[in-house]
C-alpha cells in the first residue's frame, strides 16, 4: 500500500463476528444467514447490478446505493461496514448491509430481497438489527426507509422512534432509531432462526451462487423470466 | 326462458399489474371474444366493478369499455354489488339473453386495487359493512372473518391446522395456474409449526394469519354469453348456465341469529341446484369464495357438499384436493389466484368453463361435467351461486 492509499483508507477494525443461523421459511426452505466476506463482494455486485434497472418498489435506488456501499467496502472507502447474506442451498436470495458510526451507534444501510413473497427481506433486516444490538452491543441503530415497504417493515413493525435531529448518511429524510428496548420488545415476534447451524446445511452456504439475470428480474418483478 | 351458454372466456393474470383498469378489462374482453370467435354483434356489455370510483377515480366503466372495444351501439352497464359484482354481472347478462332481449353479451369483471396502499384497499373493502353498526367502529373484513373463524373453531372443532390446510392446498393448485397471483408453495411447518412461523405467517386478526387471507390483487376476467341460436355456431364446446341462485342476509352481521351460519350461501346454493335439477353430490368441481380460509370450509358445508361442521374433516381427508372426491378451488381460489373484487365472480365462471371444456391443463379435474361457484358479497349478505354444465 502506498502512502496516499494509506491516507485514503479508513482505519480498519475487525468487527465481532455474526454467528450464522438458519431460518425455515414459509415454503419450508432453509435460509442460512451469514456474514459475507469482503472477497465475496464482486459476486454480490453481480446480483445487485441488474436490479438498478428495476423501478418497481424502489429497487433501482436501493440497488444503486447498495452497489456503491458494497463497492466502497471492497475498495476500502467505508469504515466499519459489514454485509449479511441470505442463502437457500447456496443461492443468494437477499442481503443487508450497514456499518458502525461509533461503538455505540449503528447505521442501517439497505435491505434487498432477491426472492419475494417469503418475508426474506424482513428476516434479513431482523438479522441486521440482531447483529447491531446483540453482537456489536450497540445502543441504537439509525434507520431510514426509501420505500413504502421498508417503512411498513421497519418503522411500523418495530415501532421505531423518530430522530429528526440525526442526519443519516443516506440523505436528509427523516431518521428513525431502533433502541435496545425496542429491539428486545420486538425480538419475540420478529427475530427468529436457529443456531448453531448443522454442518451439512452450513456447507451448502459456503459458496454464494447468483441466479441468472433474467431469473433474478423475474423474481423481483413478479414477471416470469 | 331461453337457455344461455358460455361460448368464450378469458382472464388476465392476477397480481400487481401494470396499466390501468380499462387496459385490464380490454385484455380480458378481447381474449374472451377471440376465444368465442363468433361473427355476430355483441348487443350488451356488462361490466362488474366494485371500486373504480374510489380506487381509480373512474366512473362509467361499462361505457368506457364499449368505446375501447368499438362495440357501439351495444348497451353498456356497470354493475356494482361489492365482491359479488362479478356474479351479479353474469346474472344480469343471463337475464338479458334468457329473456330474449339480446342474443350475445359480453361480461367483464375487473378491479385495479394496487393503485392504492394496502391500508386504503382494506378501508375501501370495509365500506361494504354497515356504516353505523360496523364501519364506524373500525370493523374490517379480516376482523369479521376472524370473529367468524373464532366462533367456528369453538363450535365445530376447526383448528389452526385446518385453516392452514386450505391455504396450502390452494397455493399448490395456484402453482398449476399461470393466471394466479400467488405462485408460492407453503408448508405446514413453515407457516404454523416452526418457531419461525410467528414471523413467516404473522397474525392479521386472530386467529387468522397472513396466509389465511387473500391477497389484494389487480385483474380482470371475461365471458361471452350467447343464446342457443348463436351457441350452435360455436367452434368450441359450450358450457350451459344451468342454475343461478342469489340470496341476501342482514347487512349487520350481529343481527343474524347464528353468526356461524351463512344463510345466504345455503339459500343461493339451493336455488341454483333446484334450477339446474342437480344435487350437490352431482357437482364435479367447485370454485368457492375463500377470501379467508375459514370461508372455504364454511361455504363447502352451506352449499351442501359436506354436513354442517364437517367440512374441515373432509378437507383433512383430502376430499377437496384436486384429485379428491369434491375438488374445491382448482384455480387456487381467492386465496392464491387472487381477489380483484369486481373480477372474482367472473373469474370463478372462467375457471369452471375451462374445467368443463377440459382445458384446465395440469389442474384439470378428471371428467368434470358439472361445476358450481359461490360468489360471496359483503360478509355473506349478498351471495350468488351458479351451476354450470358442460355441453358436447
Amino acid at each position: 500500500m502506498n502512502n496516499l492509499e494509506a491516507i485514503l483508507r479508513p482505519p480498519e477494525r475487525q468487527l465481532p463476528p455474526y454467528p450464522p443461523k438458519v431460518i425455515v421459511l414459509a415454503s419450508g426452505e432453509k435460509m442460512v444467514v451469514r456474514e459475507a466476506k469482503r472477497e465475496e463482494v464482486p459476486t454480490l455486485l453481480k446480483a445487485v447490478a441488474p436490479l438498478i434497472q428495476v423501478e418497481r418498489d424502489f429497487y433501482d435506488i436501493v440497488a444503486a446505493r447498495t452497489y456503491a456501499e458494497l463497492l466502497g467496502w471492497l475498495r476500502y472507502r467505508v469504515r466499519d461496514e459489514y454485509c449479511l447474506v441470505g442463502l437457500i442451498d447456496g443461492v443468494l436470495v437477499g442481503l443487508v448491509n450497514g456499518r458502525c458510526l461509533s461503538r455505540k451507534i449503528g447505521i442501517s444501510y439497505h435491505t434487498i430481497a432477491m426472492r419475494r413473497g417469503l418475508r426474506i427481506g424482513a428476516h434479513l433486516f431482523a438479522s441486521k438489527m440482531e447483529y447491531h444490538i446483540e453482537y456489536l452491543g450497540q445502543q441504537e441503530v439509525y434507520i431510514v426507509a426509501e420505500s413504502p415497504i421498508g417503512f411498513r417493515r421497519w418503522m411500523i413493525e418495530y415501532g421505531l422512534e423518530k430522530r429528526p435531529q440525526v442526519h443519516h448518511e443516506l440523505g436528509g429524510v427523516m431518521s428513525w432509531a431502533l433502541t435496545r428496548q425496542l429491539y428486545f420488545d420486538a425480538k419475540p415476534r420478529l427475530v427468529v432462526g436457529e443456531r448453531p447451524v448443522a454442518e451439512d446445511v452450513l456447507e451448502t452456504a459456503k459458496t454464494i451462487t447468483v441466479v441468472e439475470e433474467a431469473v433474478l428480474l423475474g423474481q423481483v418483478t413478479g414477471k416470469p423470466a | 326462458m331461453r337457455d344461455v351458454f358460455i361460448v368464450g372466456c378469458a382472464m388476465t393474470r392476477f397480481g400487481r399489474m401494470e396499466g390501468g383498469l380499462l387496459d385490464l378489462l380490454e385484455e380480458a374482453a378481447t381474449g374472451a371474444m377471440n376465444d368465442a370467435d363468433i361473427d355476430e354483434p355483441v348487443e350488451g356489455v356488462f361490466v362488474a366493478n366494485m371500486g373504480a370510483g374510489i380506487l381509480n377515480h373512474l366512473s362509467g366503466v361499462g361505457s368506457a369499455l364499449v368505446d375501447r372495444l368499438s362495440l357501439y351501439p351495444a348497451a353498456a352497464e356497470t354493475i356494482e354489488n361489492g365482491p359479488a359484482s362479478g356474479g351479479s354481472a353474469v346474472k344480469v347478462a343471463y337475464y338479458a339473453i334468457a329473456s330474449g332481449l339480446v342474443d350475445l353479451a359480453l361480461v367483464v369483471g375487473g378491479e385495479k386495487m394496487r393503485d392504492v396502499t394496502g391500508w386504503e384497499a382494506t378501508d375501501f373493502v370495509a365500506t361494504l359493512t354497515h356504516p353505523q353498526a360496523e364501519y364506524i367502529y373500525g370493523a374490517t373484513l379480516p376482523a369479521f372473518a376472524a370473529m367468524f373463524a373464532r366462533l367456528y373453531m369453538e363450535k365445530y372443532g376447526v383448528k389452526h391446522e385446518h385453516l392452514a390446510m386450505v391455504a396450502i392446498k390452494n397455493h399448490e393448485n395456484a402453482l398449476l395456474n399461470p393466471y394466479a397471483h400467488v405462485q408460492q408453495r407453503i408448508t405446514m411447518e413453515g407457516i404454523l409449526h416452526r418457531p419461525e412461523a410467528i414471523m413467516n405467517n404473522p397474525p392479521v386478526a386472530e386467529p387468522l394469519r397472513l396466509y389465511d387471507c387473500c391477497p389484494v390483487s389487480d385483474g380482470a376476467a371475461a365471458v361471452v354469453l350467447a343464446s342457443e341460436r348463436i351457441a350452435s355456431k360455436a367452434k368450441k364446446p359450450c358450457v350451459r348456465i344451468a342454475g343461478i341462485g342469489q340470496a341476501t342476509d342482514t347487512h349487520a352481521v350481529h343481527e343474524r341469529k347464528d353468526p356461524t351460519e351463512l344463510k345466504a350461501v345455503r339459500l343461493a346454493s339451493q336455488k341454483a341446484f333446484n334450477m339446474a335439477g342437480v344435487k350437490p353430490e352431482d357437482v364435479d368441481v367447485a370454485e368457492l369464495h375463500d377470501a379467508f380460509t375459514i370461508l372455504e370450509i364454511a361455504e363447502s358445508e352451506e352449499a351442501g357438499f359436506f354436513e354442517k361442521g364437517k367440512g374441515h374433516v373432509a378437507l383433512e381427508k383430502g376430499e377437496t384436493s384436486l384429485h379428491g372426491r369434491m375438488p374445491i378451488n382448482p384455480s387456487g381460489g381467492l386465496k392464491a389466484r387472487g381477489h380483484p373484487v369486481g373480477a372474482t365472480g367472473v373469474a370463478q365462471v372462467v375457471e369452471l368453463t375451462w374445467q368443463l371444456r377440459h382445458e384446465a391443463g395440469p389442474r384439470q379435474v378428471d371428467g368434470a361435467q358439472i361445476g358450481f361457484s359461490c360468489n360471496f358479497g359483503g360478509f355473506g349478505n349478498n351471495v350468488l351461486c351458479f351451476v354450470l354444465a358442460g355441453e358436447k
